[in-house]
């Protein structure tokens, strides 16, 4: 395992960087796409709940590596070339978003109607009770799953190794074939991996309890 | 065009693709099955406090939790060989997804327990019965109930995941439907929109089943807690 | 404090227990002799391809796999084990067959694996069993001729994960950016949506693929010569030297020659007679 880290240590390094930009890319963009389509379920309006309906159920309901390997093979065939890194992490970023705007509408409707109401009564409009108002609590009651769903991202940031996305599992596959030392390699990737999830997890089970504790 | 969706939907294709969904069903069947039993009995064994067992189990469970599940699928297809048992593609992704849900499902099962009121608990011991009764009937039951929606969760993505296994050349759904548009380019439109309804269907299929189990659990009454 | 020291003690035993596991491998192939237990048991296991088009590519309408190299493993097997010797074949990639063989899941590489000295120290090889060159597909019309045009900054060459080609065209076109899949079937895939300007592996594969793809060709013939071998484990001489003898005697009864002939009698471009033993 050592020798692996000297021998491939900068390919190992560039993995782990475009894995963590990919995943910083994605959830950026998750967040914004996510609660967009949350706050349009929770719109008192027929077809924006139904386009937002719609939008999560297929993108929760496919394969993230369909989604992919869509953006790999057939967007560049017929429309425009799009690299393996920039496929891998639309995909991601579509695939995440409708976790995260099921997570966030959770947010939204554990706010209690009564605070919307007198919001709306006091003359806010919609949108500012939704930023001032609701949005915020919301997103402090789903601070722990959002972080989850960020940890699941970074983990599935993994099928960029399908793309060519030059990510670290990417280059753990490169490594594992160029050594000959499969499992070697893929013990390196894995611990990797951890240095980025772990304390993420760990990190959340504390807010979690936090949360548990303050709201009790 | 449709000409070209003729062709791509032909019965030869259609029977390829769906030898491919035969083995996603198969290893998806497998694998809930297992990991289900595994999740809770973990779960269990989590949420008790054995000082070095819950210890042990809960670091391994977060290792777990915390990898892509496509290594946990090279570490069973490439690494279970060197500890002297071979396993074909299709057994190294089952046991790659049962590994991984296992765990999955183990930390929703101990939260789910941990969220019940420990009043519970307490008056079921007041009652007479021992914590293993107590655990197993009162406790257990309630938390399965309350977790329905996130266990059946954590299964559609497992019926996802199976597509991840192409990677160990499990002959899947996925796997099928690219060696289909590797050999032609002109299907891979119609493969793609193929893989996305099967795997649409059997997926949306499933939580709407939730959905149905979350709902007749409401009208019959939560068993207490929240 | 205590369930850290827990972790703590729980991580360093776990990582003494991956290092054992990394570290010993699996000893107990190097003492069994693999033909010895394939004769007993009337059947060898090859690795081979199912997603390159003229070796071995898995036929849609059959699921059954077909190309040059599984006649050739059968005619082996028949010749290695007599008549009633079968066959059997588990789908490898370029990525999955070394951990594979060295594994034990199969018995010997027959899947488009070149000789060379970097592998000769894990593994062994039979003699070579098919002579061919690495060659690069593009698309037709594409400016890039030969392997010469590909070295500049702005070209993307398309490989695949675990070949010796991709370790060979870094040192053809150094400034190309590469990029790997993970199998034949991903690369031309990727390859016809535009993700690279070209594809580089061995002319026989880039044949087969053009072949099927009238769009594409091989240009600029090959630029390195690769002889395929059978792979086996190290210490399995007995194995190997069978493997040898077999090529030998299907070389000779002709039938060498007429297997090369009906998988590579009609491909365009390739003169099969040049290879013929």
């Amino acid at each position: 395992m050592i020798n692996i880290f000297q021998n491939y240590g900068s390919q190992l390094w560039q993995g782990f960087w475009q894995t963590i930009i990919c995943s910083i890319i994605s959830l950026f963009f998750a967040l914004i796409i996510g609660s967009g389509f949350a706050i349009l379920e929770t719109v008192p309006n027929k077809w924006t709940h139904l386009i937002a309906r719609m939008y999560i159920e297929l993108f929760r309901n496919i394969p993230l590596l369909v989604i992919t390997m869509f953006f790999y093979v057939v967007i560049p065939m017929y429309f425009v070339k799009i690299s393996g890194f920039a496929a891998g992490t639309i995909g991601l970023t579509i695939y995440s978003s409708a976790f995260i705007a099921e997570t966030v509408r959770s947010g939204i409707q554990s706010v209690d109607v009564g605070q919307i109401e007198g919001a709306r009564a006091n003359g806010l409009t919609f949108w500012q009770t939704m930023v001032h108002i609701v949005l915020p609590q919301a997103f402090r009651y789903v601070l722990p799953p959002l972080g989850n769903q960020f940890i699941n991202l970074v983990k599935n940031s993994s099928v960029l190794a399908f793309v060519a996305g030059f990510d670290l599992m990417y280059q753990g596959n490169v490594i594992a074939s160029d050594s000959l030392q499969s499992m070697n390699a893929y013990l390196c990737v894995g611990l990797l991996y951890l240095v980025i999830t772990l304390p993420l997890s760990y990190y959340m089970r504390y807010l979690e309890r936090r949360t548990l504790k303050g709201g009790a | 065009m449709l000409d070209n969706l003729m062709q791509a939907y032909s019965f030869i294709n259609m029977r390829f693709l769906l030898e491919g969904a035969w083995v996603t069903i198969q290893v998806s069947v497998i694998s809930i099955a297992f990991s289900y039993l595994f999740g809770i009995i973990l779960g269990i064994l989590r949420y008790v406090n054995f000082k070095i067992i819950s210890a042990a189990l809960g670091f391994v469970i977060d290792i777990i939790r915390n990898l892509p599940l496509i290594l946990i699928m090279f570490f069973t297809y490439f690494g279970l060989p060197q500890i002297g048992f071979k396993p074909t593609p299709f057994w190294a992704a089952i046991i790659a997804l049962i590994i991984f849900e296992s765990a999955m499902v183990a930390e929703i099962v101990r939260a789910g327990i941990q969220s019940i009121d420990p009043g519970q608990m307490e008056g079921a011991r007041a009652n007479g019965m021992t914590y293993w009764q107590a655990l197993w009937f009162i406790l257990l039951p309630q938390a399965l109930t309350n977790m329905i929606p996130a266990i059946v969760s954590q299964f559609i993505s497992l019926v996802k995941d199976t597509s991840l296994a192409t990677i160990i050349v499990l002959p899947d759904l996925m796997n099928h439907a690219q060696i289909i548009y590797g050999q032609n380019t002109n299907y891979t439109i119609p493969m793609f929109i193929a893989l996305a309804a099967m795997y649409f269907v059997v997926c949306y299929a499933l939580s709407l089943l939730s959905k149905y189990l979350e709902r007749r659990q409401r009208y019959q009454g939560k068993p207490a807690n929240n | 404090m205590k369930v850290k020291q827990w972790r703590f003690g729980l991580l360093t035993t776990l990582l003494m227990l991956i290092m054992v596991v990394s570290g010993c491998g699996s000893r107990s192939l190097a003492t069994k002799n693999i033909l010895k237990e394939d004769q007993k048991t009337q059947a060898i296991t090859w690795g081979v391809k199912a997603d390159t088009r003229l070796f071995g590519l898995m036929d849609v309408k059959d699921n059954q796999i077909k190309g040059f190299e599984i006649d050739l493993a059968k005619a082996l097997t028949k010749e290695m084990l007599g008549k009633n010797g079968q066959a059997k074949f588990i789908q490898v990639n370029s990525q999955t067959r070394m951990p594979l063989l060295k594994n034990g899941n199969i018995d010997a590489i027959i899947a488009t694996m070149t000789i060379t000295p970097e592998r000769e120290k894990q593994v062994d090889f039979s003699r070579s069993y098919f002579d061919a060159g690495q060659a690069i597909l593009v698309k037709n019309g594409s400016p890039i001729k030969n392997v010469a045009d590909l070295n500049q900054k702005k070209a993307t060459v398309l490989g695949v994960v675990g070949s010796n080609s991709v370790q060979t065209i870094k040192k053809f076109a150094p400034k190309a950016k590469l990029m790997q899949l993970s199998d034949y079937s991903q690369a031309l895939t990727a390859l016809k949506s535009g993700q690279g300007d070209a594809l580089t592996t061995d002319n026989g594969i880039l044949y087969g693929m053009a072949a099927e793809n009238p769009g594409y060709s091989v240009v600029g013939g090959t630029f390195t010569k690769e002889p395929y071998g059978v792979a086996v484990n190290k210490n399995q001489t007995d194995f190997r030297n069978a493997v040898n003898v077999a090529l030998t005697k299907i070389e000779k009864s002709g039938d060498y020659n007429r297997l090369l002939k009906k998988w590579f009698g009609h491909v365009k471009g390739f003169n099969y007679k040049e290879v013929q033993r």
